[in-house]
């Protein structure tokens, strides 16, 4: 039995096939303008990988800012609800689960079955995503996926502002102004990030083992940012963006199947 | 599933007239001979009710959510109040009454009517500041009395602190002759205070009636119905009103009428809600899941104490206690200890008061989870909101929050908020009803 789980995010979508409870496909497409050609692109991807044709999936389970566009889901799970369920299946030991995405930063208590006991999810600002390291990324002048490598090599921590993206831009301009070294102000976005993804994760109790995902677990220097700020190791799995797709290919293939 | 009968309100539209008439009865009287005041909701409507029964108030908070209901006219005044140099992260409230005021448009048709008197408590810190600015912009000398209110928190009340805002309104009814002109009647004020004891605790009971499961009403309708208090508690006519309501949710409750017809899930909110939003509450009911109030709504006016079975119910009025009152300071002396003991009033003082209140909504009425609206448009009943999130978790109930202002629209994600009530209702294990 083939179930699938769909994450559409903010910026990307993700695609999980399970055969039997193992991860047989991940694929992934960017979201442009037509968000409908990047599900169906993603999702074809990931068959292809295995050889499966539509037919053969059992049961999909949509999740996402954008899961109402999977018009072809069996059903639906929240966001955090399905990163949940991951991280759970990925580290069963999991009791806090730091998700954070493209527009979104999630810390999400979970019971040693998975089950949501308690979260908090950042609000309008963007100032606890992914975006803001991009637009960070863009005002160093340095690729995005350069960010974690170049925030290693920093020896001197330099306080930033992460209340708004908008003057934390403002601040790195000034520091580039100031000849600030790049990986010290890579650092300090990336601490800024992790300041305000740990606060908000402390509104609900942090507790061991520490798991982070979403696509900023992929950035090293993030990780190290949020290790320092949390005075204690993190667990990350593999493929850290696909938590959320996985938790929704395991609801998927649940006896009640994506319902 | 259990589908329990539902039918709309017989009071409702009555309801709707006493509003109504209120904002009328303030803006047409002077063209009967009547006398305006303005001031916060909060301010003892019941000392200027013995000038006259030809005096009416504008209470402003009531008065700026209606503004903020209404989006195209809200979003003039913010933008009239940021064009004359006020920072936009003042009381929401507060805000939309100064646009009312600078572009002289009353929110229910004409010119914004200039009160006679001001009639203020200080409260919070934008109470304090609100009508000073409003003479600054009717630029006119509008006689102004404010109340300090600061003798609580209730359960610490001394002899001492009631004579200091008792002492406050014999002054208060002294400068209302002066200002008015007017010869103070105190068998008008006797029977206001004897009013506003009675409506405040019979609306205490309709909120005590709430316990039932099914719920006999949902939050958004109280919202329609407590408002009456903040317009005029300390008037018969609302005081019978909450009477008749009362006895038909009584009715409710024997017959089981529901409010949500899949009644499976009790949730309550805190603090006012985003005004502009209220269908929040409906999306939550296709959960199945009903708010069945909060302190905001149970005691922003309703007056409560311990009863003997332990439970939390409507105050016993002085009358109920065989109490008669005959003279002013017997009046005022009543007035202000009922006044002080408002629940609403007391986390001003500090957060446990409302934690241990929260708590005992949520344990007494039988709560599966609570809402609570970190509401950027009034500080007073915001600060201390994450302190009593922490209180009510440790109690054991499942809380989610949501950011947003009860006057301006702006400051409210309404996809986030929905996402945020689905990501709720999934963990307390509930799915749409089909």
């Amino acid at each position: 039995m083939i179930s699938a789980g769909i994450d559409v995010g903010a910026k990307n979508v993700k695609v999980v096939l399970l055969r039997d409870g193992e991860v047989v496909s991940r694929s992934f497409e960017t979201i442009g303008l037509n968000t409908q050609a990047a599900i169906d692109g993603a999702f074809a991807a990931a068959l292809r990988q295995i050889g499966a044709g539509r037919g053969e999936i059992s049961k999909i389970t949509a999740t996402g800012a954008g899961r109402k566009e999977v018009k072809f889901a069996d059903g639906e799970l929240t966001e955090v609800g399905a990163s949940a369920k991951g991280v759970h299946h990925l580290f069963s030991s999991a009791c806090t689960a730091i998700d954070v995405g493209a527009e979104e930063g999630r810390a999400i208590k979970v019971d040693e079955k998975g089950k949501v006991l308690d979260f908090a999810v950042n609000e309008k600002c963007a100032a606890g995503a992914g975006a803001f390291t991009e637009a960070m990324a863009r005002a160093l002048e340095v690729g995005v996926e350069k960010m974690g490598e170049l925030s290693l090599k920093s020896r001197t921590a330099v306080p930033m502002n992460a209340q708004c993206a908008v003057f934390a831009e403002s601040e790195v301009v000034s520091l580039i102004h100031a000849k600030t070294p790049k990986e010290d102000i890579a650092r300090a976005v990336h601490d800024a990030i992790a300041d305000r993804i740990v606060s908000m994760a402390r509104r609900i109790g942090i507790e061991k083992d520490v798991v982070v995902v979403g696509g900023l677990a992929k950035n090293a220097g993030f990780i190290d940012s949020i290790k320092r700020t949390l005075a204690t190791d993190v667990l990350v799995p593999q493929y850290p963006e696909y938590a959320a797709a996985l938790g929704a290919a395991l609801h998927a293939a649940t006896p009640t199947g994506g319902q | 599933m259990i589908t329990y009968k539902t039918e709309p309100l017989k009071c409702w539209n009555k309801a709707k007239e006493i509003r109504k008439k209120f904002y009328e009865d303030y803006a047409n009287a002077h063209a009967k001979g009547g006398i305006r005041w303005a001031g916060g909701a909060w301010s003892i409507g019941s000392i200027p009710a013995g000038l006259g029964p030809d005096v009416y108030p504008l209470t402003s908070e009531p008065y700026a959510a209606s503004i903020a209901f209404d989006k195209p006219f809200s979003e003039e005044c913010m933008a009239a109040v940021e064009k004359a140099g006020y920072a936009r992260d003042l009381c929401s409230y507060m805000r939309n009454y100064w646009g009312s005021v600078i572009l002289d448009r009353y929110a229910f048709g004409g010119k914004f009517p200039v009160p006679d008197f001001i009639w203020q408590d200080h409260i919070c810190c934008s109470h304090a500041k609100w009508y000073q600015v409003v003479r600054d912009l009717e630029k006119k000398d509008i006689p102004y009395f404010c109340l300090d209110v600061a003798a609580g928190p209730y359960d610490k009340l001394t002899e001492n602190k009631l004579n200091y805002l008792v002492g406050q309104l014999h002054d208060a009814i002294g400068w209302m002759e002066k200002v008015t002109g007017r010869k103070y009647d105190d068998e008008l004020l006797i029977e206001a205070v004897n009013d506003e004891c009675r409506s405040t605790s019979v609306w205490a009971e309709v909120c005590a009636l709430n316990r039932a499961v099914p719920a006999p009403l949902d939050e958004k309708t109280m919202y329609a119905l407590y408002v009456l208090g903040t317009l005029k508690k300390h008037s018969k006519e609302v005081a019978d009103f909450y009477e008749e309501l009362r006895d038909e949710v009584k009715d409710r409750v024997s017959r089981g009428i529901a409010a949500v017809a899949h009644e499976r899930c009790r949730v309550m909110t805190d603090t006012q809600p985003p005004w502009g939003f209220l269908k929040i509450f409906r999306y939550m009911e296709t959960y199945g899941c009903i708010s069945v109030g909060s302190l905001y709504t149970f005691a922003l006016i309703g007056a409560w104490e311990d009863k003997p079975d332990g439970t939390w119910g409507p105050r016993t009025t002085p009358l109920q206690k065989g109490i008669r009152i005959e003279t002013r300071d017997q009046a005022l002396r009543v007035s202000a200890d009922w006044n002080l003991a408002k629940p609403e009033w007391q986390h001003f003082y500090h957060p446990r008061y409302k934690t241990d209140m929260m708590v005992r909504i949520a344990k007494e009425w039988k709560l599966n989870g609570v809402m609570l609206h970190y509401n950027r448009g009034c500080e007073g009943l915001t600060l201390g909101i994450a302190e009593n999130r922490l209180g009510i978790v440790g109690a054991g109930f499942p809380v989610v929050t949501f950011e947003g202002n009860m006057g301006d629209e702006r400051e409210f994600d309404e996809a986030r908020t929905l996402a945020r009530i689905d990501t709720f209702m999934e963990g307390l294990g509930l799915a749409k009803i089909s």
